[in-house]
């Protein structure tokens, strides 16, 4: 059917700007300012989806972002598709694809209709019943599911489009431009407040902007026209800024505000190119101003989601603003006034409206007399029992409420009709109040929940703070604005206002059927198909608590998040169990608001950018030698230097054996450095490691332990004292950062009497570390001059020199065993002293290696690497470190801790040698260990931290932690794998030159 | 997103900062002294309270000053900040 149902050009709308979109395969057209979802009711096409559960056929119900089954897939056939967009939302553009995303295999087909008939057994709960039983089965029900349920395709290729992020500081953020909105903004601009005004839609306006009524007046204008020429002024307001298609997500504590602006999603596909999509505006407001409007609630009754079933809301606004129908013979169904101007609309622009069945009893007010006047029949205390029409509504059953509104009575009369407009009354918009820790108060008369308190840094204004009707509204407006911004006058103070006022009120939450409630489908979540029957169920089995209910039933646990049947769910719940609603509360509102794309969340940090990386000063030559790296913390780090076309294990064979044999040579510059000063930098020391301190001799250097107040080990390293008051401390690669942190905290916190000062300098040295028998020999070409002996330049000690003119400090330290110098020169010439060592050592065919033979020497001498033979639960004497924890000492960080009975224990866990009975074996880190292999349970003695195989002792050695290691020498264990156990025994941790003798070779 | 106004650089993002559990509990001067319970409760023993509580923080990606804060964690409310060493407010 190609009918077109434009009833009026509608000024939001260029009928000069014809654009063609595919929607399911076909190609349609529509006009600039179209939604994807008015465009497809312009071409009578209202079915656009198929519910979750039972595979209802669903249509267009609103014509907003809280829509709940025209969700669509954007570019279905492409690989950056989209899934989850809303047609009410989508502006249509030159290239659009859509598809219905809940339809295999297609929206007019019934596959799963069949469940239609099961509905029986799919009452709520139905995913942890059925599902759950026989466990065997879930493949089977894994396959409908993914194949019926509207979840969505994702896109397959990486996302193409440009995302941003901006920070924005203002004083007053102003969320929703309808007309509260506007008038806030514009008189917080006008009083020289920096004024950010933000609105989802394209439009501003809200809903005023296409009203009709003729009673709603402002200063005698049409309230409609007046707030145009109020739009019109704003963009000559200094002070202002007005961002529309933004929608804020999310809305945090402290006025922080979290919005998406949407920039190219209107544009036609060639003009969308290298342009941003979205930006993500992080807003630190001084004050906050909601003006987010409220939300049209339907009615619950038996059959109530046939297509063309639509809020009222809904229907006038495409026919206002759209200049589209929606029915050709349209019937409202309500209990508020609001109903009658939507059917006043369609009246006056020729469009037939059959009926308006009212709950209400009566009501007297202006509207209802001129709906009277032009013969539409009302049916007042009526209900709605039954809706008929498959693909699409065509006629409805009606019968007399009973007085108390629990039953129906009367014969049933039966009008036919192609679309029908529920109004069920308002629900404020509370959603970003919530967010922002405000709470909500229940207002019985009115059914609804509204903001309980306004603050100095945050009012809710308009229908989101619970005043809907325009004199009500203006006026609160005004003396609410005047005390928030602290200001005397605006622009609107005497403002002449005329308007109805709604008079007669009634609110069923469950509208009553004249069958039993089993028989009928009442819809409370369109989306996720909850019925008023299935909260019902819930509460029948004992389910009491809204959050609960909510996720028994799924109700509001959709794309939607329940906006439009949330709060009859509430009323349902507390009709049910006989308790007031204000004593129920509400589900959490959780951002965001409306769903967000991750490339809007993630910004720019994307690629090389979604972390830092750092780099060392000899960065360059790795590359140039074929380095592969390896990431440790944000360090780039050289993990091998393969050559030619050597696996990594070949490679690091080489580099360990090149070490030992003659001369390697390591970057170590990525290690954490710490210069610390001050009279009391010895004492300091003496707290924060395990050892003493006081005695070293300046120009010397010394291994220090680092423990956590609870005894377990935390960092490691070699500190070096340059001066009487002058020290430099090496930290780990991934602890630097937080050890001058808990050093700092200690010395501000606990010792702030101690003179001591801390700065981090990492990246102030490059270190070049020069390792192997021949070292010395290297060392010496490059600097002549300094005396290199074991008695002037012992191991652990220090130099200041200068090599080519340059200041470099030069450490005799060893994390090998080998001989070993650490050359520190000032970051800028790292690479230069660097080239040098190579320069010099090639003669000794020095090999530079990375981390992964580096792990491989240490682990051959049995030193450990925090973070990966301990895990914050090893202590020093778990480690068979006892040697490095003073006896002498009355107090460091971490002592008392080693003298609790727990930390004492015999049977903890500790670090062993491991050797495998068959040397060509290695082990896998992490590997579990265990004395037994028959036994059931089997306990598990430990797991394996370091292995590798040694090229130096030609055998596979590791380290593992095993409880009770200590005392379990030499005695055989298993190490359980996927297809085999691994006989090893336990050995001593160093299984290299156990005497130090290479040290000084 | 707390906006915390650290005592020595002003307001800033709470992304700058640290926290550093309750504040007030000194590191006892005499370890050696107490009995493995009196050491637990020093070292594990940590209120979390509805209402006002005094916390440490860091402002680790600023000054790397520690400073406390007077929270109220039902609405997350900052009372007060105030320097190391100095008295909590009684209000
Ligand atoms: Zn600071």
């Amino acid at each position: 059917m190609t009918q077109n149902l434009r009833v009026k050009s509608s000024e939001f709308i260029d009928e000069t700007n014809r654009i063609s979109f595919k929607f399911d395969g076909k190609t349609y057209y529509g006009f600039k300012g179209d939604t994807l979802a008015s465009a497809l009711i312009a071409n009578n096409i209202h079915l656009v989806g198929r519910s979750f559960k039972y595979h209802r056929p669903r249509g267009i119900m609103t014509s907003g972002s809280e829509e709940p089954n025209a969700i669509v897939q954007v570019n279905p056939s492409s690989n950056i598709t989209e899934p989850n967009a809303r047609a009410t939302e989508i502006e249509i553009y030159e290239g659009l694809e859509a598809s219905s995303q809940n339809c295999w295999p297609s929206v007019n087909f019934d596959i799963g209709g069949i469940n239609n008939f099961l509905a029986p057994l799919f009452p709520s709960g139905f995913y942890y019943k059925t599902f759950m039983w026989p466990k065997s089965f879930w493949e089977k029900y894994e396959f409908f599911i993914r194949h019926s349920a509207g979840l969505g395709k994702s896109p397959a290729t990486k996302d193409p489009d440009i995302y941003d992020h901006r920070n924005i500081h203002c004083d007053v953020l102003v969320v929703g431009a309808g007309i509260s909105g506007i008038l806030a903004a514009k008189n917080a601009a006008k009083n020289n407040f920096k004024t950010l005004l933000l609105d989802e839609k394209n439009e501003l306006g809200g809903s005023t902007i296409f009203e009709a009524n003729e009673d709603n007046k402002i200063n005698n204008n049409l309230a409609s026209e007046w707030l145009k020429k109020e739009i019109n002024e704003l963009k000559n307001i200094k002070n202002l800024e007005v961002k529309t298609r933004t929608s804020v997500a999310a809305y945090h504590q402290y006025n922080y505000l979290l919005a998406r602006e949407n920039l190219t999603d209107h544009l036609d596909k060639k003009d969308k190119k290298n342009k941003i999509r979205q930006r993500l505006l992080k807003i630190r407001a001084k004050k906050v101003i909601l003006a987010t409007g409220a939300l049209e609630r339907p009615l619950i009754f038996n059959n109530n989601d046939r297509p063309g079933i639509m809020l009222s809301s809904a229907i006038k606004k495409y026919s206002n603003f759209y200049g589209v129908v929606c029915g050709t013979k349209n019937i409202f169904f309500t209990n508020n006034d609001s109903a009658y101007e939507s059917a006043l609309s369609l009246y006056n622009k020729g469009i037939k409206v059959e009926a308006i069945i009212d709950i209400r009893e009566n009501s007297d007010t202006k509207i209802i007399k001129k709906i009277n006047d032009v013969g539409i029949k009302i049916y007042w205390s009526h209900t709605i029992v039954d809706t008929r029409g498959y693909k699409r509504i065509s006629s409805i059953s009606i019968m007399r409420l009973s007085n108390d509104g629990t039953s129906v009575t009367g014969s049933k009369i039966s009008i036919s009709c192609d679309c029908l407009g529920i109004a069920g009354g308002w629900t404020p918009a509370v959603h970003l109040y919530t967010q922002s820790g405000g709470k909500l108060t229940f207002d019985d008369e009115r059914k609804i929940f509204i903001p309980k308190a306004d603050t100095k840094e945050q009012i809710s204004v308009g229908s989101c703070g619970g005043d809907f009707e325009l004199d009500e509204i203006i006026r609160n407006l005004n003396y609410k604005l005047k005390n928030f911004l602290n200001i005397n006058k605006t622009d609107f103070d005497s403002i002449a206002l005329e308007n109805d006022h709604e008079t007669s009120k009634r609110n069923i939450w469950l509208l009553p059927s004249d069958q039993s409630i089993g028989k009928t489908k009442p819809f409370v979540d369109y989306q996720n198909d909850a019925t008023a029957k299935d909260i019902k169920l819930a509460l029948r089995e004992g389910f009491r608590s809204i959050e609960h209910v909510k996720r028994y039933t799924t109700t509001g646990m959709g794309t939607d998040q329940g906006k439009l049947g949330n709060m009859h769910a509430l009323g349902i719940i507390a009709d049910t169990a006989g308790v007031k609603m204000g004593e129920l509360g509400t589900t959490t509102f959780r951002p965001p608001y409306t769903p967000l794309t991750f490339g809007t969340i993630v910004g720019r940090n994307v690629g090389e950018f979604f972390d830092t990386f750092r780099r060392t000063p000899m960065n360059d030559w790795h590359i140039k030698n074929k380095a592969e790296f390896e990431n440790v913390g944000q360090w780039k780090r050289s993990w091998y230097y393969p050559k030619e076309d050597e696996t990594m294990h070949q490679a690091v064979q080489r580099e360990s054996k090149a070490a030992r044999q003659s001369a390697g040579i390591l970057d170590a510059s990525t290690l954490g450095k710490i210069d610390i000063q001050g009279s009391d930098a010895s004492e300091f020391l003496n707290r924060v490691y395990t050892n003493a301190w006081s005695k070293l001799a300046i120009g010397k250097c010394r291994y220090g332990l680092m423990l956590n107040e609870d005894g377990m080990v935390y960092d490691d390293g070699v500190t070096t004292r340059l001066g009487e008051n002058h020290y430099i401390m090496t930290t780990t690669t991934g602890g630097a950062a937080n050890v001058l942190g808990k050093l700092e905290d200690y010395l501000q916190t606990e010792w702030p009497e101690l003179d001591v000062y801390l700065t981090s300098v990492t990246d102030h040295f490059a270190t070049a570390s020069l390792c192997g028998p021949n070292s010395k020999k290297i060392l010496n070409k490059i600097i002549p001059d300094l005396d290199l002996s074991d008695d002037n330049f012992p191991h652990m000690s220090f130099k200041e020199v200068l090599i080519d003119k340059i200041k470099c400090r030069i450490m005799r330290i060893s994390f090998t065993g080998e001989l070993s110098y650490e050359i520190n020169a000032p970051a800028s010439y790292g690479e230069a002293i660097w080239q040098k060592c190579i320069e010099a050592g090639k003669e000794f065919n020095i090999t530079p290696y990375g981390t992964e033979t580096m792990h491989l020497l240490r682990a051959e001498k049995g030193f450990i690497i925090v973070g990966q033979d301990t895990d914050g639960t090893m202590t020093p004497i778990d480690l068979q470190m006892d040697w490095i924890v003073s006896k002498k000492k009355y107090d460091f960080i971490g002592k008392r801790s080693l003298y609790r009975s727990d930390t004492m224990k015999e049977d903890r866990k500790q670090l062993v040698g491991l050797l495998t009975e068959d040397p060509n074996i290695v082990l896998e880190e992490g590997a579990q260990i265990v004395s037994e292999l028959n036994q059931k349970p089997v306990e598990m003695l430990g797991h394996v931290t370091s292995s590798y195989f040694s090229p130096n002792l030609n055998k596979s050695i590791a380290l593992a932690v095993v409880k009770g290691g200590k005392s379990m020498m030499g005695r055989k264990l298993f190490v359980p794998m996927e297809n085999k156990n691994i006989s090893v025994s336990v050995a001593n941790t160093v299984f290299y030159d156990e005497k130090n003798e290479r040290l000084n070779a | 997103m707390f906006l915390i106004n650290c005592p020595y650089c002003g307001e800033r993002d709470q992304q700058e900062f640290k926290a550093g559990g309750e504040a007030h509990i000194e590191r006892p001067k005499q370890p050696t002294e107490l009995s493995d319970d009196e050491w637990a409760e020093y070292l594990f023993m940590r209120k979390n309270i509805k209402g006002v509580q005094f916390e440490r923080w860091n402002h680790a990606h600023g000054c790397r000053k520690w400073f406390n804060m007077a929270r109220d964690t039902s609405n997350d409310e900052i009372k007060a900040i105030y320097k190391i060493g100095e008295k909590p407010p009684t209000q």
